[in-house]
Order: C-alpha cells, then structure tokens, then sequence
C-alpha cells in the first residue's frame, strides 16, 4: 500500500476518542485508522493518560457477588470472532452499513454514484463512486466535510488524495474533487450538515440526491 | 479452582501501581523463555499475559481485583449507581477476558487498553447508536512478543505518570473530565458555570503543560 499522507489532525482524533463525535465522522474516521498505523498510534498516546487516570483512581469496593458473577461466565462459549480479509474495499467499520452482494448505489450523473450509508438531522456519511476523470459536482459545506479515499485518488485545490487519505474541508472551502485517471475513485464522505451546491440545478436537486 | 482459592481479604487492590518487580508475580510458564531484562514488565502486564497466553484464571482473577474496583470508582463519579456501576464493570471485566488474544504489550499498557474498553462502554451506552471502532488487529504471533518493546513503553508511561503529578490539582480535574466523563463541552458548562471558551482553554492548558512536563522529562 501507498503511504498515507494526509492525516486526522490531533484535535479531531482527541474528539474521536472521548467519544464526542456523532456516527458518520466517527465511521469516517474509524475507517481511517483501520487503513493508518500512525493515526492507530496516535490514538493509543491520547488513550495512555486515561489509562495512567485510572490506575490512580479512587477504588470503590467491588461486591463478592460481581466478580463471582464474572468468573462464573468465563466458560462462556466466545462470540464468533470476526476475521478480516486484508486488501479488501471496505474496512470492518463498514461492515454494517455496505453490503457487498447488493451495493445499494443511485447515480448522480456523469457515472457518478452515491451510497448513503447513515443520517441524521445534524450529519450524514455516504460513499461515492466517481469515474476517473469525472468531477464531484462543485460544491461548499455548511459545515465540515471530511473525505476519506477508499480507491483510486482524487485531486482538488488543495492537492492529491490516494488510498487512505483523508480531506477535511471547512465552511470556507469550495472545492472541485476530480477523480485521477486509472480506476474509479470511491470515497468516504461526512458531512455536518447539507452541502450546497454552487449551480442551480444541483440545489434544485439536492433534496432529491440528499449531498 | 479458583473461586474456592478467592480470598476476600486478598481482594484489596493494593498491588504495585508500576514496574512490579517479577518477585511479586507467580512465575509465569512463559517467562522461562524470555531474556532476564522481561523482569522489569510490570505485574499487571503478566497477568495479562498469561491471561492471554494461557487462559489463566488465578491471573484474571488478579487483574479483576485490580481494576475492578478502580473502574468502579471512576463510574461513579459520573453518577452511577453502586448496581449500574458494577453491571458496567461486569461486562467490561468479562471484555477483558474475551478481548485478551487482541492485547499487544508493545503497543498498549494494560492500564490504558483497559481503558480504551471501559471508555468505549460507557460511550456506547450513553447513545442511540454504537461508535464505529477501527479494525483489531491481530497479534499475529504471540511467542515473538518483542520485549524490549513493551519495556519501552512501560518506560514512557513512568514518564507520562510524572508529568502528570506536576499539574495543579485544577488541571489534574480538568484532564479527569475529559478522560472519564461522556460528557460533552457545553454539558461541562451547566456542571461548573464555566463559558465554555474557559473550559476548552483550560483543557488545552493541562495537555499543553503535560507536553511541556514530558519534554522536561524527556531531556
Ligand atoms: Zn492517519
């Protein structure tokens, strides 16, 4: 694999960690670090404090009856343990939300598709499938928008993304993602809120196609 | 068995807190392979171990003595009650034992791979939907545990442990928050009265003397 250069700034990664990011930048950025050892690392720093905390925390007395509880249930037949086809599209944080017999994709245009994988009110993450050479329909974000290649690259204003780069674009950012030549681009995105779209149509469009 | 060899009065969790020495420990069947500088892995880390290797209960047991009644602590600080605390440290107990072929000394502290469980626990209850985890990754080949590794880190926790002792009681409360507390910013506010540009400011200035406190002793 490709080395991965763009990576999740420290704050952000913070925020994954204590767990106050909601399910679409969090399976973003989950993706991420199943595909990026030096953000796997980074996490494990930010977790070494907490581990340090609770070394020295204050015990409360645990029952006789809790732990005798636990023992009793280490006989317990283990859940089946996943295991993970290395090299494969879509990193187990995706497991739940793609199914691979029956990508459930709708087109765009311009061989552009899209997945919707989770939404809310307040944020959504969808895949989205671009043929090299195409172009994401131009657009800004009412919030933030974090991109995450699976597949293929893309090149924006801001530069070149491959296989396990991650783009974090603010409210300030109107970018033209184009997917490089070579094989189609499928990337992760997130989004904190609706994009808008700069022409039209695409507003016209947008509830339609919900990006 | 070990429930009959369960001691009540040996449950008190007053093992050493780092770098116990190998005398404290059982013996281990797997440490009879590994180079002398192993004694200097804390006994905490050879419970797991043998947890992991060997499926050992006496171990387990230890660990749970250990940790149980810490995770407990630090759950109800943040309102629990005695029986929901203690169901939260049950299952995250019982992860621990299920999880241990995923334990890699040379990339977490058992303290801190403890933690990331609990962490995700009490995440995961607090909302709708479960938190998308990353990938595990396998220990592809335990016997090749590389010990001078997890002495390395060991090593670096002793110094982050320090650097933690210098902040202000103040920045030490405000680290605690973010470490154990599912709570979000603005909720920290209606805690304290705090605005919240005070409070981010504040956590920045506790990771940003910790920084300063490691580089010190660092050097
Ligand atoms: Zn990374």
């Amino acid at each position: 694999m490709t080395p991965i250069h763009h990576h999740i700034p420290e704050a952000l990664l913070a925020d994954y960690a204590r767990g106050a990011l909601d399910e679409a930048f969090s399976l973003v950025l989950a993706t991420h670090i199943s595909l990026c050892d030096q953000c796997r690392a980074t996490l494990g720093a930010l977790e070494a404090p907490g581990g340090v905390l609770l070394e020295e925390a204050a015990a409360a007395p645990v029952s006789d009856a809790a732990k005798a509880a636990v023992l009793a249930q280490l006989d317990d037949a283990l859940p089946q343990q996943p295991v993970y086809r290395k090299d494969r599209l879509y990193p187990a944080p995706l497991d739940e939300f793609v199914n691979d017999d029956n990508p459930r994709w709708s087109k765009m245009g311009g061989g552009v598709k899209q997945m919707i994988l989770t939404q809310n009110a307040s944020s959504s993450a969808r895949l989205l499938y671009i043929p090299a050479g195409q172009a994401v329909p131009d657009h800004g974000h009412n919030g933030m928008e974090l991109t995450l290649v699976l597949q293929g690259a893309f090149v924006d204003e801001t530069g070149t993304y491959a296989k396990g780069d991650l783009e974090i674009a603010d409210s300030d950012l109107e970018h033209t993602p184009v997917a490089a030549p070579g094989a189609p681009c499928i990337c992760l995105a997130a989004t904190d809120a609706a994009l808008r779209f700069n022409s039209l149509i695409p507003r016209l469009l947008q509830p339609i196609f919900r990006i | 068995m070990l429930v009959q060899d369960y001691n009540p009065a040996s449950a008190q969790p007053c093992p050493p807190t780092q770098s116990g020495s190998m005398a404290a420990a059982r013996p281990l069947a797997e440490a009879s392979n590994l180079p002398d500088t192993q004694t200097e892995i804390s006994v905490q880390t050879q419970w797991m171990l043998a947890v992991r290797d060997a499926r050992d209960r006496d171990a387990f047991a230890q660990l749970f003595d250990y940790f149980a009644p810490r995770l407990k602590g630090v759950i109800m600080r943040n309102g629990s009650t005695d029986s929901q605390a203690e169901d939260i440290v049950q299952d995250v107990m019982l992860t621990v034992w299920r999880k241990a072929h995923l334990f890699d000394p040379a990339r977490a502290q058992v303290s801190a791979w403890v933690y990331q469980i609990a962490r995700n626990r009490q995440i995961d209850l607090h909302r709708a939907a479960k938190r998308p985890l990353p990938e595990d990754l396998p220990v592809l080949d335990q016997a090749q545990d590389d010990a001078s590794a997890t002495i390395a880190l060991e090593q670096e926790t002793e110094k982050l442990r320090k650097a933690l002792t210098k902040l202000k009681p103040q920045q030490r409360e405000m680290l605690e928050q973010a470490y154990f507390h599912d709570r979000s910013h603005s909720e920290i506010k209606s805690q304290t009265g705090l605005p919240l540009g005070t409070i981010k400011s504040r956590i920045r200035l506790a990771l940003d003397r910790l920084r300063h406190e490691l580089k010190e002793v660092n050097t």
